[in-house]
């Protein structure tokens, strides 16, 4: 009963700081803080996606850049034919994200252990270089989005909706995912983590769970990916580079895994420590690095598991 | 397209296969008999690189850089496993690849400090350039035709000691069964450090032959090291043979995609259209090659027993 107070005291209190951050960093005239933490937003979709399919699914992706790139791909290549609409660029990036999502995990889903990580790793690679051949869409120096996408009622262009957009979107994709996993669909995915073979033995075959958990994953990866083109207007093959996967994966854990807050809560740690060690050093890597593999071996429990239990 | 076009390109996939043969030689080992994920092998790769020809440039000497770049890679390879990889055996897979992910992020940047992040180019010794004659009046570069006979040379000597050495039975033994092996009063832990340390050397192998003919920069691992995945993925995870195999394929397709896929299409589609599918379309092959094998045979080519 506490660790459940303490999960909402955890939420309330990530929900006020966001809601007050843009009026607070405008009256203290530190504007360019609502863009940074837009960015920090958008890749905890990415990592609540992720958290779904790794933290209570078990299955160690290490491609989930992919939907971030064909999410984005969608949106700057509709914008280059003049498709502009919003509504109609993101469906696109979310169901063609569920599409390759769907194909990678057709042949992935299948395996496991070390297998699937190099299969993921591998497939996100082939979409990477996918993208620096295609010389039409700006091959390896990405494509420029003329303008956001257009919405209803909402104008992208300004940083203060645009901020309120994503805060609404990244609460709606973690209590998505709560929902998914505390149904009978997300009982079966988590059964078949803790246990694959009494899973199978009570009739549940893990392959059709994990595959469609992989697909809505995917295709919530697209819509951050498209959400990350209207951040930065602007594409690149990078958004699928591997060491973004694995950035993903890192703000999974940093947070807690199978928690519901510690993706948000990663995301925000992984984003901030990167800024404030590249404006300490220009090589700033060769201390994150260490420090990664540190966290690694002494804080598996995250930064959620010091306020929640894990749920799987 | 000429017969000797299509075998030197033939040749230069089996010189690509060669060095991803030696990446996943070492890197199947490792997998297979200690179940570890390491990301960081494409370090080593990297590191073998830039010792090379900066012990080469210092000593002017091609062979002190040799020397240097398996030495050093040796050095490094069992550093890692003691200081890094010892503390992750017991650990999931996950923790693993995060791991050895901040091992890659330290090693990138730590060559970018130290050597800078533009490419770095190094020479051949004037025994090594020129030309092979091949019969049909084809000539191919002396240094790729090196490459390709060290790295068969290597394999034969891998079979040797694998299949015919103490060290190798113990390598297969471990493999199939640790806790056995541990409980029958070998030394496990040094069977480890010596293997992957040998593995780390394997890598450096290739990371020194590649000075010449690829780019030498920081990341220059990972590139290769993903094309690697994809051939212990169709090789089969923990078989030398299975590495073998599965890398003279992806070399070789590789190399002739990129080579001849664009021409052949162009004689179906239009230019335009085969000027665009031709890359792109090259550059996916061996990934789709891979979702090939693992439809048809989903442990590899050659699963390793055990």
């Amino acid at each position: 009963m506490r660790a459940f107070f303490r999960e909402y005291l955890l939420w309330g209190t990530i929900i006020v700081v966001l809601l007050v951050l843009p009026a607070v960093a405008t009256a203290l005239g530190m504007g360019f803080y609502i863009d940074v933490v837009r960015r920090i937003m958008i890749f905890a979709i990415a990592a609540i996606s992720l958290n779904l399919i790794l933290g209570y699914g078990g299955l160690v992706s290490f491609g989930h850049a992919a939907y971030l790139g064909t999410g984005g791909y969608a949106v700057a290549i509709l914008a280059f034919y003049g498709i502009h609409n919003g509504l109609a660029q993101w469906a696109v990036a979310i169901g063609a994200s569920a599409l390759v999502a769907l194909a990678i995990g057709a042949v992935s889903v299948r395996t496991s252990g070390i297998y699937f990580i190099m299969i993921t790793l591998a497939f996100t690679q082939m979409l990477y270089y996918l993208g620096i051949s295609i010389e039409e869409y700006g091959g390896d120096d990405g494509i420029r989005l003329k303008m956001r996408s257009q919405l209803p009622l909402l104008d992208l262009a300004d940083p203060v909706q645009f901020y309120y957009l994503l805060l609404a979107l990244m609460l709606g994709a973690a209590y998505l995912t709560h929902r998914i996993v505390s149904s009978r669909f997300g009982m079966a995915l988590r059964a078949a983590k803790s246990n694959e073979a009494r899973s199978r033995a009570i009739g549940f075959s893990p392959y059709p769970y994990r595959l469609a958990a992989f697909a809505i994953a995917g295709a919530m990866g697209g819509l951050a990916g498209a959400l990350l083109a209207n951040q930065t207007s602007f594409v690149t093959p990078e958004y699928m580079h591997w060491t973004r996967s694995g950035e993903i994966m890192f703000m999974a854990i940093l947070g807690g895994m199978g928690t519901s807050a510690g993706p948000v809560l990663g995301a925000l740690a992984l984003l901030a420590l990167e800024d404030a060690l590249s404006q300490w050093t220009e090589h700033w890597q060769v201390i994150l690095g260490p420090l990664l593999v540190l966290s690694v071996l002494f804080f598996k429990r995250g930064l959620a598991g010091l306020f929640q239990k894990p749920d799987a | 397209m000429t017969f000797t076009l299509i075998f030197e390109q033939l040749l230069n996939g089996v010189q690509l296969g060669v060095m991803l043969f030696l990446l996943a030689a070492g890197l199947t080992l490792v997998l297979g008999i200690m179940n570890v994920v390491n990301l960081a092998h494409g370090s080593l790769y990297m590191i073998g690189a830039y010792l090379a020809i900066t012990a080469a440039q210092w000593s002017d000497s091609y062979l002190v850089g040799v020397a240097a770049g398996l030495a050093g890679t040796l050095l490094v390879g069992m550093l890692i496993e003691l200081v890094a990889l010892r503390a992750l055996y017991r650990r999931d897979h996950l923790d693993q690849v995060l791991a050895t992910f901040g091992l890659i992020l330290f090693f990138n940047e730590l060559v970018a400090m130290l050597w800078g992040r533009a490419a770095l180019f190094a020479s051949l010794p004037a025994y090594l350039q020129g030309h092979l004659e091949l019969p049909g009046g084809a000539s191919y570069p002396l240094y790729r035709a090196v490459i390709i006979a060290v790295g068969l040379a290597v394999a034969a000597l891998l079979w040797y000691v694998v299949t015919r050495t103490r060290l190798g039975m113990l390598i297969r033994a471990g493999a199939s069964n640790r806790a056995m092996v541990a409980a029958l009063g070998v030394n496990i832990r040094l069977l480890y450090t010596v293997v992957f340390g040998f593995g780390a050397a394997l890598a450096g192998l290739a990371g020194l032959m590649a000075g010449q003919i690829y780019t030498v920069q920081p990341g220059m691992g990972e590139l290769i090291l993903i094309q690697v995945f994809v051939v212990i993925v169709i090789g089969g995870i923990g078989s030398i043979r299975g590495a073998l195999v599965g890398a003279l394929i992806v070399g070789i397709v590789d190399t002739l995609g990129r080579a001849f896929l664009k021409p052949l299409l162009a004689t179906v589609l239009s230019s335009a259209a085969a000027n665009t599918a031709g890359p792109a379309l090259a550059s996916m092959l061996i990934y789709l090659l891979m979702a090939l094998v693992l439809a048809l045979r989903p442990a590899g080519l050659f699963p390793a027993r055990g």
